[in-house]
């Protein structure tokens, strides 16, 4: 039971636009990592990158599951679903016409995900008692939390190794954001999953990460081997405490 | 399992209605009935796309009158050909053009994909206009057949089961891919397509099998119309009519589901029947904006959405 990923130079854009120049980056083994930055420096970018979703014209993606390297750099999106790898989409993107349940089984849509699928929905419904309740009401009809928290469930549902999560605290309550951190930190630990979060809610997101990247303009400006490196970098302290 | 029950049903329901239609023993049953027919199949061969998937095709008459085409062709070079079998080289020549328009369209989303559907229409239009082997801009004549080749009626009857048997067809493959992963991989798309994608959902797949399946019965419901016309030009072969015609009734009807279409085309195919013999066949078309408008602002889940709430 061990996932990690490895991204080394990697550049990418879209068209003549230049997104991403030269990130390196790593999860290791059971570990939270945290990406941050404000909002249009590349997060989701690197994210797609990952999902093969976006082509990356340099540099690698590796990842490592069970012992085994696996390049992602070349991949279709369903083929790297198939390692075990999975993502929690930046505004929850679930499927509003489709039942709970339904949004739910899409996440194991894949072949590999399948025979565990009565097993990892009953799962799913003890994590999220809420999502159990609710499991007849369309997707679209539900608050942000309970979204959160099923798009969340839609990702588990392929028994993922490696969770990348991009910005669980869009559109969220204060108050919201706090449990869907916590929920994750339950789910890391019970999974045993590597998780790659991207968030703009720094203190948020240091509570659970062990360690951190900033990025900034598409380039990995620092890296924080503790949450206590992080919070006295300056660029933290001028991005999110106010401090010019 | 289901599904089997589901074929005899449509079946049975076929069988009485062609028993029916003999019993009133009016040719005009026949001519009116087989359009109706030609509606379910090719508003639930839309709906397949643009129902259950979400991309909106206005190319509908492109694949229709290529299949009619296509049996202009086997016409003249084998006549001996069963039309059951040109049905089938109708429903793969469309369903490989379905296939290939996908695979040039599908990187476009909503309305940009509707848009290149049109210009394909005008763009296959403008292709056989130019081809004189199937009769170019001046049209093609077929002789129909007197006779039922497989029970004795008129040929009109011939037409109308076999039309009544595509219906039969299209409409169970519906409702199966509705139940099935399939229609789960379509619905995902439709909701949200990046959405589908990142939960590992192999989206250009789905929507290639979409188009062509879509594109190939509408192909297969456009074979027999030279035989029923006798009279095949590009004009009244490409008429928008059959877009707009086969957009309505799934809209009609609800979108969602498979029985949307066949219900939205029954009553609007039946309507225009009628309206054209007693009132003037320019008004079934009016009559067709009529009743969108009316749906669209009361009921904008069509007839099926409607008594599910």
């Amino acid at each position: 039971m061990a996932a990690s990923l490895s991204i080394t130079g990697l550049d990418a854009g879209y068209g003549a636009v230049r997104i991403l120049h030269d990130v390196s980056l790593s999860v290791h083994e059971g570990e939270t990592v945290a990406l941050l930055g404000t909002n249009g420096n590349g997060k989701s970018t690197l994210m797609k990158c990952i999902m093969g979703m976006v082509k990356p014209t340099a540099g690698s993606i590796a990842a490592t599951i069970d012992g085994v390297r696996h390049e992602l750099v070349g991949l279709s999106t369903e083929e790297i679903v198939d390692l075990g790898i999975a993502i929690v989409p930046e505004g929850r993107r679930l499927f509003p016409r489709l039942t709970v349940t339904e949004n739910l089984l899409m996440g194991a849509f894949r072949k590999a995900a399948r025979p565990a699928i009565d097993k990892n929905l009953a799962f799913c419904f003890e994590v999220f008692p809420r999502l159990a309740e609710r499991r007849k009401q369309l997707a679209g009809s539900m608050s942000g939390g309970e979204q959160q928290m099923l798009a969340l469930g839609r990702a588990l549902m392929s028994a993922p190794r490696l969770l990348l999560i991009d910005e669980p605290s869009v559109g969220l309550a204060p108050l919201l954001v706090a449990r869907t951190i916590d929920k994750i930190k339950e789910l890391k630990e019970s999974f045993q999953l590597a998780v790659l979060m991207a968030e703009q809610n720094f203190t948020q997101a240091v509570r659970i990460a062990n360690r951190g990247y900033v990025i900034v303009h598409g380039h990995i400006e620092f890296e924080g081997g503790s949450v206590a490196e992080l919070s006295n970098n300056e660029l933290i302290r001028k991005f999110y405490m106010g401090d010019v | 399992m289901r599904n089997a029950y589901f074929v005899l049903a449509a079946l049975a329901v076929a069988v009485v209605t062609f028993a029916v239609a003999r019993l009133i023993d009016n040719a005009y049953v026949f001519f009116a009935g087989y359009v109706v027919l030609q509606y379910i199949v090719l508003a639930t061969a839309w709906n397949i796309l643009g129902g259950f998937t979400g991309y909106v095709n206005f190319g509908t008459a492109a694949f229709f009158a290529l299949g009619a085409y296509t049996t202009v062709v086997l016409h003249k070079t084998m006549p001996f050909l069963p039309l059951p079998a040109m049905m089938l080289v109708g429903g793969v020549v469309s369903g490989l053009i379905g296939l290939g328009m996908g695979y040039l369209t599908l990187r476009l989303r909503g309305t940009f994909f509707s848009i290149a559907t049109l210009a394909m229409a005008v763009v296959a239009q403008t292709l056989i206009t130019n081809w004189n082997f199937v009769g170019g801009s001046r049209g093609a004549y077929i002789i129909r057949p007197s006779d039922s080749p497989i029970f004795s009626g008129d040929y009109i009857q011939y037409l109308f089961v076999v039309m009544l048997a595509l219906s039969v067809i299209s409409v169970s493959l519906a409702r199966a891919i509705q139940f099935s992963r399939l229609g789960f991989g379509f619905s995902a798309i439709r909701d949200d397509e990046g959405a589908a994608e990142a939960s590992g959902v192999p989206t250009l797949k789905l929507k290639l099998i979409a188009t062509a399946l879509s594109g190939g019965l509408m192909g297969m419901a456009g074979a027999p119309l030279p035989y029923y016309v006798t009279y095949l030009d590009p004009a009244s072969g490409f008429s928008l009519s059959y877009a707009v015609n086969t957009i309505a009734m799934p809209l009609i009807g609800g979108t969602a589901t498979w029985l949307g279409p066949v219900i939205g085309a029954i009553l609007l195919g039946t309507l225009q029947q009628v309206a054209t013999v007693t009132i003037s066949s320019a008004l079934s078309l009016l009559l067709v904006g009529v009743l969108l408008v009316t749906f669209v602002i009361a009921a904008p889940k069509g007839i099926v959405g409607w008594f599910k709430k």
